[in-house]
């Protein structure tokens, strides 16, 4: 018992930093599984963890009413964002939810009375504990493994491979990628409110783009086969850093060098080289 | 009053019209969307800056020589990054993903290389000379800003179209397919647009970090952000939208300022970008994909 | 069954198809030929709902299609094919039939949670996929890689696969696009037997032996507009449809197809 209180004491961080890192991979997966490239999900974060901070903050909420409104307000975000968005393809959504994300930053940063702008968010109570994010890291991998399986899961992959041919099939194609964006934006306001209450203390810059390409090199490390692979994204891009020590600060060119070389040579993740030792049919797939 | 903002908004404008010009261009000739650009931009900054404090060049030399490392770093983007993914069809999006990553490994090496913190042009009385221009005041720096945009873009616009390179550029810009069949060497002709894009990008670093005096990693992110809202308002792909469009922000982020306050300055481009996204995503003189089946 | 009414589309100044009357009843194969550039595939798109015409309307089965979302169209019984096969390379072939077999009823994302009530239907679904198969003779290759089909196994998969919305009307667009004689021959035994089943057919071919030997009723489009409509042997004789092919260079001569 000795070894495991040292062992919560060091890597305590560490630890939590993995569960809402998986969280937010999965939550990136369900939008490339449908084929939408978005970086949104840094800014539906950070609306998460201001909402979950400032309700405990202010409102003496208990934690987890405040972690399940600040999985909501994203997600509400996100369904009003949606419908003119997504209509876009390609690049332009890519860039819209970017220009999207810097909106929410921008706006962070000047609502000083309530965020406390640039100076950010002090004194948020530490109400995580492991189990809070292990149970939510299993439950969503869970509804998402279910969803993946399923013909929800088939769906999606179609409209990422077709969506015009998909939506002739009588598939609402316009419904499956608002869902996906709207529990991508929830998973990751989840994440946000967790990763808030242990580590006290956030600030607008924080879910800007540096984290923005970190979700997104999880999700492309992890690949968009499998809700695994995000949770494989996530672990690898949460400990790399932390195994090659010499980094440091280097954080950001790790990730960077991580979606250069996957996009290269492995484009659907790490996931697809597990498929190739196993398949007999392996088709290379660009 | 009018007048002098006006200036400020020529000389802003003209410097996001040549960033602009080179992110446009990529995505014209080579059917991507450089999110690296930002990066180069910074890139230029710190060569020049390195090249006037390390080596006490003269500033035209360190422009030249801003235009010089950028322009290696495009023939190395396209070498490796770009062109292998050509060669493999692979799909827009793993080009865009790929540059992000390029981005962020730039912006990190050079933070840990130089700091974080906000370097600074040494003063050379360069930017102390006002003159007075029909009752504006306008410093020499701005005036050489202006001038050098707008020598480079018609420099860049005279060689499109009124040389053969030029023509073939063009002509690959169209369909690269027909234009290889023409006996065109398309490939040369990518790596030759990527290097005339980057330098591009990395002159407009060089002059922001004049004008705002001030040189830090980060810097080529808001820059993208503009950017790709210019591009987006003056249609993918489209040089006299990516001109006109480098204007239109220069005079709408001189105005906000002075009318509304400088700290929502930012928010006016991606205000700008999501709007025309909303409404008319190909711009203003863009060509509007509309091909279903 | 089908009933348009004076479609017309315009592209800007562009005039694609100028007022289309057409009535398609039931169980019938409908052909409709024309030179290429015609609006043959335009006039698909717009009954599929993938545009929106300038103006007319389309009726089916009594009920008006105009501003419907083309996944409301394709759940009203309209299915199609490509001329360009769009089928999912990275799926594997039973996968790709797998995706077009819908539920009558909504499907909900709560009941995906538990898993036995999965069970069930997905053995369902698996197995009407595979019958889907062997009427287009893939049923060995169903978990082969789609994409990984020879051509004319690939325009197989994508008939099986618009056969799976159960639809009530078919339009396939030059599914003989690339098939060998016997392929055709095949194809041509196969589509008597859907209609057998009570589908209706408009089929797009160039292959005039194709065409005449199949289609009990046959459309003529020529620049946008209808100049024929009529059964094989009554087209044929038709001097403008003749002049519209004249310098075509499509399979088959015109005048001795059968």
């Amino acid at each position: 018992m000795e070894w495991l209180e040292t062992f919560w004491a060091t890597y305590s961080t560490l630890v939590l930093s993995v569960g809402t890192n998986v969280l937010l991979a999965l939550s990136i997966y369900l939008t490339l599984a449908c084929g939408l490239l978005t970086v949104a999900n840094a800014a539906f974060m950070g609306i998460g963890a201001y909402t979950a901070a400032l309700l405990s903050l202010h409102g003496s909420l208990p934690f987890y009413l405040s972690l399940t409104l600040g999985a909501l307000l994203p997600a509400m975000v996100a369904v009003m964002l949606g419908p003119p968005t997504l209509r876009l393809s390609g690049v332009y959504l890519a860039m819209a939810t970017l220009a999207f994300g810097e909106i929410v930053r921008i706006t962070l940063l000047n609502t000083e009375n309530l965020t406390g702008g640039a100076l950010g968010l002090n004194g948020i109570p530490q109400y995580t504990r492991w189990f809070d994010v292990f149970a939510i890291v299993v439950g969503a991998l869970y509804v998402l493994l279910r969803f993946a399986g399923s013909r929800i899961g088939r769906t999606m992959m179609a409209i990422r491979q077709d969506e015009v041919a998909t939506e002739l099939m009588g598939h609402n194609v316009r419904a499956y990628k608002l869902f996906a964006f709207t529990l991508g934006a929830g998973l990751a306001g989840l994440a946000g409110g967790l990763n808030a209450h242990f580590t006290f203390f956030i600030s607008p810059n924080e879910y800007g783009f540096d984290r923005g390409v970190e979700i997104l090199a999880m999700g492309v490390l992890g690949g968009t086969g499998s809700p695994w692979g995000a949770v494989i994204g996530g672990l690898l891009i949460t400990l790399l850093p932390e195994l090659l020590r010499t980094l440091g600060d280097y954080r950001p060119l790790l990730n960077g060098v991580i979606l250069i070389l996957i996009i290269l040579y492995s484009p659907n993740g790490i996931w697809d080289l597990k498929r190739f030792i196993r398949s007999r049919h392996f088709v290379p797939v660009s | 009053m009018l007048a002098q903002q006006l200036v400020n908004a020529i000389s802003l404008g003209g410097v996001y019209a040549l960033f602009a010009l080179g992110f446009t261009l990529i995505f014209g000739v080579l059917n991507v969307v450089n999110l690296a650009h930002g990066a180069i931009f910074m890139l230029g900054a710190y060569t020049a800056l390195q090249a006037v404090l390390l080596f006490k060049l003269p500033l035209t030399v360190a422009i030249l020589a801003a235009m010089i490392v950028t322009a290696a770093a495009g023939w190395l983007l396209d070498y490796f990054i770009f062109a292998p993914l050509r060669a493999r069809q692979a799909p827009h999006l793993a080009p865009m993903i790929a540059t992000i990553g390029l981005s962020i490994s730039l912006t990190s090496t050079i933070q840990g290389m130089f700091g974080a913190e906000n370097l600074r042009f040494p003063v050379h009385g360069l930017a102390a000379e006002t003159l007075q221009v029909g009752g504006v005041q306008i410093t020499a720096l701005e005036l050489q800003i202006i001038f050098l945009a707008f020598l480079l873009m018609t420099v860049l616009l005279w060689w499109l179209m009124h040389t053969r390179m030029g023509c073939a550029l063009r002509a690959v810009a169209e369909s690269r397919k027909a234009a290889a069949i023409l006996g065109i060497n398309v490939e040369g002709l990518f790596r030759l647009t990527s290097m005339i894009a980057a330098s591009l990008g990395g002159v407009a670093g060089v002059l922001i970090a004049l004008y705002t005096n001030a040189v830090f990693p980060q810097m080529g992110q808001p820059m993208l952000h503009k950017g790709i809202a210019v591009v987006i308002l003056g249609g993918m792909g489209d040089i006299r939208g990516a001109l006109l469009g480098g204007f239109f922000l220069g005079c709408a982020e001189v105005f906000s300022v002075a009318y509304i306050g400088s700290t929502m300055r930012d928010a006016v481009a991606f205000g700008l970008l999501f709007t025309i996204l909303l409404l008319r995503p190909e711009g203003l003189f863009g060509k509007a994909a509309q091909r279903r089946a | 069954m089908l009933i348009l009414s004076s479609i017309t589309k315009a592209f800007g100044g562009l005039q694609v198809l100028q007022n289309i009357n057409l009535a398609i009843p039931e169980q019938r194969i409908f052909g409709l030929i024309g030179p290429n550039g015609a609006g043959k595939t335009t006039l698909f798109n717009i009954i599929t709902g993938l545009l929106a015409p300038t103006s007319g309307n389309i009726e089916f089965f009594g009920h008006s299609l105009t501003g419907l979302a083309a996944h409301q169209i394709a759940r009203r019984g309209i299915a199609r094919t490509f001329q360009n096969i769009r089928i999912f390379k990275d799926m594997s072939v039973i996968e790709n039939v797998m995706v077009a077999i819908l539920r009558q009823a909504r499907y909900s994302a709560l009941r995906v949670l538990v898993p036995p009530a999965l069970l069930g239907r997905q053995c369902v679904e698996r197995s009407e996929a595979r019958s889907l198969l062997a009427r287009v003779g893939l049923a060995a290759k169903a978990e082969i890689l789609a994409g990984s089909l020879s051509y004319g196994e690939q325009r197989r998969l994508e008939i099986a696969r618009a056969l799976a919305t159960r639809p009530k009307f078919l339009l396939l667009d030059e599914p003989t696009a690339g098939m060998n004689g016997t392929e055709k021959h095949q194809l041509m035994e196969d589509i008597v037997k859907m209609a057998e089943t009570g589908l209706s057919l408009l089929i797009i071919e160039h292959d005039m032996r194709f065409v005449m030997g199949i289609c009990q009723e046959i459309a003529v489009l020529n620049f946008g507009q209808l100049i024929a409509q009529g059964t094989p042997e009554a087209i044929r004789a038709i001097p403008e449809v003749v002049e519209a092919y004249l310098g075509n260079e499509s399979d088959g001569d015109f005048a001795t197809a059968k």
